[in-house]
């Protein structure tokens, strides 16, 4: 936990602080409770700026953290003093779980959050959404002022900036998201694929959804229930066609998602060879997520035709986290500058009489 | 004596273009294949703009020389090679943007500066060129040839990429590479339109040869045959479907690689006669 830094600028003077708790610090029985909803935003920004020495203040709420960022006369409040004059009714043991950022270390840590450094999964867009819908709130209540307005919108600007100029984004890291774009990579767009899903349980389900969200227009389900597949089919704005009828479609098709709880293979190379002479040069590609498999792993041997299973998908998906791991520290070298930019502005425009002088406060 | 100084001198002079246009290629490449080995973001402006500045510079040297010589600039084989170069560029150019195949530069540029090398390590002419009437069937002929060979270069290339985003799915461990080359079905199509294109623009490339009215050269005209029958052979089995893919951009690097043999053994067998 840090302790107040000033830029520059004697105690009392205007300056910036961050106090919160976060996924890395509570856990989220902790963090539901001191969530704020967004019914309930305008009337915590009044409460914010109603404390002693804010000036201006920020309230970014999601699932995994609540923070609050203030400027003004605030850097001598102890992190618990803040979150007791906030909250009034803190437990006995929710102390730990907070934390208090000021000046530099504030800017710092903003700056990670919104490039997606702090988030449980590193380089997520979501949360740059997040914080700039949670801006736009506060300027809406006219909470923001200078500072905060100059320090949002630098953060914006590094946020694009790391996501632009590093890999910290890229690669999918949940199986899903492997499957669809590995779709996009040997399709492109997928508004013009035929997709097929076998079997209607929850993990067809998904993948339904996850290829509708990104494109997908022409999607068939096939289920030994034909209740059900018309039931999916029509979630997923699909067709839904009889179970012992579903190789027919299989000569046009694009993409086929195996799913059922067939206790072999269902999908052979003996079925799919004659077909794929009917076919023309387009690729085939089979998403295979059950267990125990639904498609031949010899099918992945047939030209132009590729099937990825469980494992292959899961493995892709953890060599993205481990290469977005391994990208933070180029992304935190990026953020430095920006902090130290950011910084001089600061000491130009807020204290430009004091002078950069950092002068550090004993803990209170 | 005084002529062949002169010469020698306008042609070095032109040759000045020639390396600025390899320095251009040489320069993109290497930004390309630094940005796409070490996943760096690529600024896509500044390996077009390299690619358009060589470009620009290939097509300053063939204005010069098709002006020294009254003709389109193919009176020897430095002037070839730069042409070939120049078509391929000017086909990735169109195309390039069309299919969102952008990072088909990065193979374009290191094959086009190569060709603009050894376009320079070729000898200067030992007399100067003096213009000479047009023939028109000749013009047709090496400028249709030429641009086709540029269009089967550039289906070579996507071929290429093609087989680099194929083993990477089969393999089932795609690298940061992967993500970055252009769809697979993208380059399917790319690696076909070009060789249509190319097929057709070498027909009549070809068919003008025999309407010259110069002594044919029948080895020439055996090597072009196969060679046209070659990319016939793989379009017919495309149109059949009786070719995977993957065949199909093999084929396509293979049999290029034959025509720039072809380009080669021209050089040897019978030298491209300068007009006089």
């Amino acid at each position: 936990m840090g302790h107040p830094v000033h830029f520059g600028c004697a105690a009392g003077k205007m300056n910036i602080s961050c106090f919160g708790l976060s996924h890395q610090t509570a856990s989220v029985e902790i963090r539901e409770r001191f969530a704020i909803s967004d019914s309930g935003l305008s009337e915590a920004l009044l409460r914010l700026r109603a404390i002693e020495g804010v000036e201006e203040g920020l309230i970014v709420s999601t699932c995994n953290r609540t923070e609050f960022y203030v400027a003004g006369a605030v850097s001598q409040v102890p992190v618990t003093r803040f979150f007791e004059e906030f909250y009034k009714d803190l437990r006995t043991g929710d102390e730990p779980h907070f934390f208090g950022l000021w000046a530099e270390r504030c800017v710092h840590h903003l700056f990670r959050v919104v490039s997606g450094l702090e988030s449980m999964v590193v380089g997520e867009t979501e949360i740059f959404g997040q914080v700039k819908r949670a801006y736009e709130a506060a300027a809406r209540e006219r909470a923001t002022g200078r500072l905060l307005n100059k320090l949002f919108q630098k953060s914006f600007h590094v946020g694009k900036q790391v996501r632009s100029s590093t890999a910290v984004g890229r690669g999918s890291i949940s199986v899903g998201s492997v499957a669809v774009e590995l779709a996009e990579q040997i399709f492109g767009k997928l508004d013009g694929c035929k997709i097929m899903v076998l079997g209607a349980g929850d993990t067809s389900e998904k993948m339904a959804r996850t290829f509708k969200a990104r494109g997908a227009r022409q999607i068939f389900v096939s289920n030994r229930s034909f209740d059900r597949a018309q039931v999916l089919a029509q979630e997923a704005g699909g067709r839904a066609i009889r179970f012992d009828e579903w190789d027919r479609e299989f000569a046009d098709l694009d993409i086929l998602v195996a799913s059922t709880s067939a206790p072999h293979a269902i999908v052979t190379v003996d079925k799919i060879a004659p077909v794929l002479k009917r076919r023309s040069d387009r690729p085939l590609f089979m998403i295979d997520v059950a267990v125990p498999r639904d498609i031949d792993p010899n099918v992945h041997r047939l030209d132009g035709v590729y099937v990825y299973d469980l494992d292959a998908l899961q493995s892709m998906a953890e060599r993205s986290m481990e290469s977005r791991r391994q990208e933070v520290a180029g992304c935190d070298r990026l953020i430095e500058k920006h902090v130290v930019e950011f910084q001089t502005w600061i000491e130009k425009s807020i204290n430009p009489i004091i002078g950069p002088v950092a002068v550090e406060l004993p803990r209170s | 004596m005084h002529l062949d100084f002169v010469g020698s001198f306008i042609f070095a002079a032109d040759r000045f273009w020639i390396w600025l246009a390899t320095y251009c290629f040489m320069l993109a490449s290497a930004y390309s294949a630094y940005t796409l080995f070490s996943g760096k973001f690529m600024a896509p402006r500044l390996t077009f703009g390299l690619v358009l500045a060589g470009f620009i510079c290939q097509t300053a040297f063939l204005g010069v020389r098709g002006h020294e010589v009254g003709r389109c600039p193919i009176t020897n084989f430095c002037e070839l090679l730069t042409f070939l170069s120049w078509s391929m560029i000017l086909i990735y150019l169109v195309i390039g943007s069309s299919y969102r195949l952008s990072l088909l530069g990065v193979f374009t540029t290191p094959f086009a500066g190569l060709l603009s090398i050894w376009a320079l390590l070729q000898p200067e002419p030992q007399a100067v060129v003096i213009k000479h009437p047009v023939n028109p069937w000749l013009e047709v002929h090496t400028s249709f040839s030429i641009v086709a060979c540029g269009a089967f270069a550039l289906a070579g290339l996507a071929g290429l990429m093609y087989l680099i985003q194929e083993r990477q799915l089969k393999t089932r461990r795609p690298s940061s590479m992967f993500f970055r080359l252009p769809p697979i079905r993208t380059l399917v199509v790319a690696n076909s339109r070009l060789l249509w294109l190319g097929f057709g623009l070498f027909t009549v490339g070809l068919a003008t040869g025999f309407f010259i009215g110069q002594d044919v050269d029948w080895r020439k005209v055996a090597w072009s045959l196969v060679v046209w029958a070659l990319y016939g052979g793989i379009l017919l089995a495309r149109l059949r479907r009786s070719m995977a893919a993957r065949w199909v951009a093999t084929l396509s690097i293979v049999v290029f690689g034959l025509l720039l043999s072809m380009f080669w053994g021209i050089r040897f067998i019978s030298d491209v006669p300068p007009v006089r």
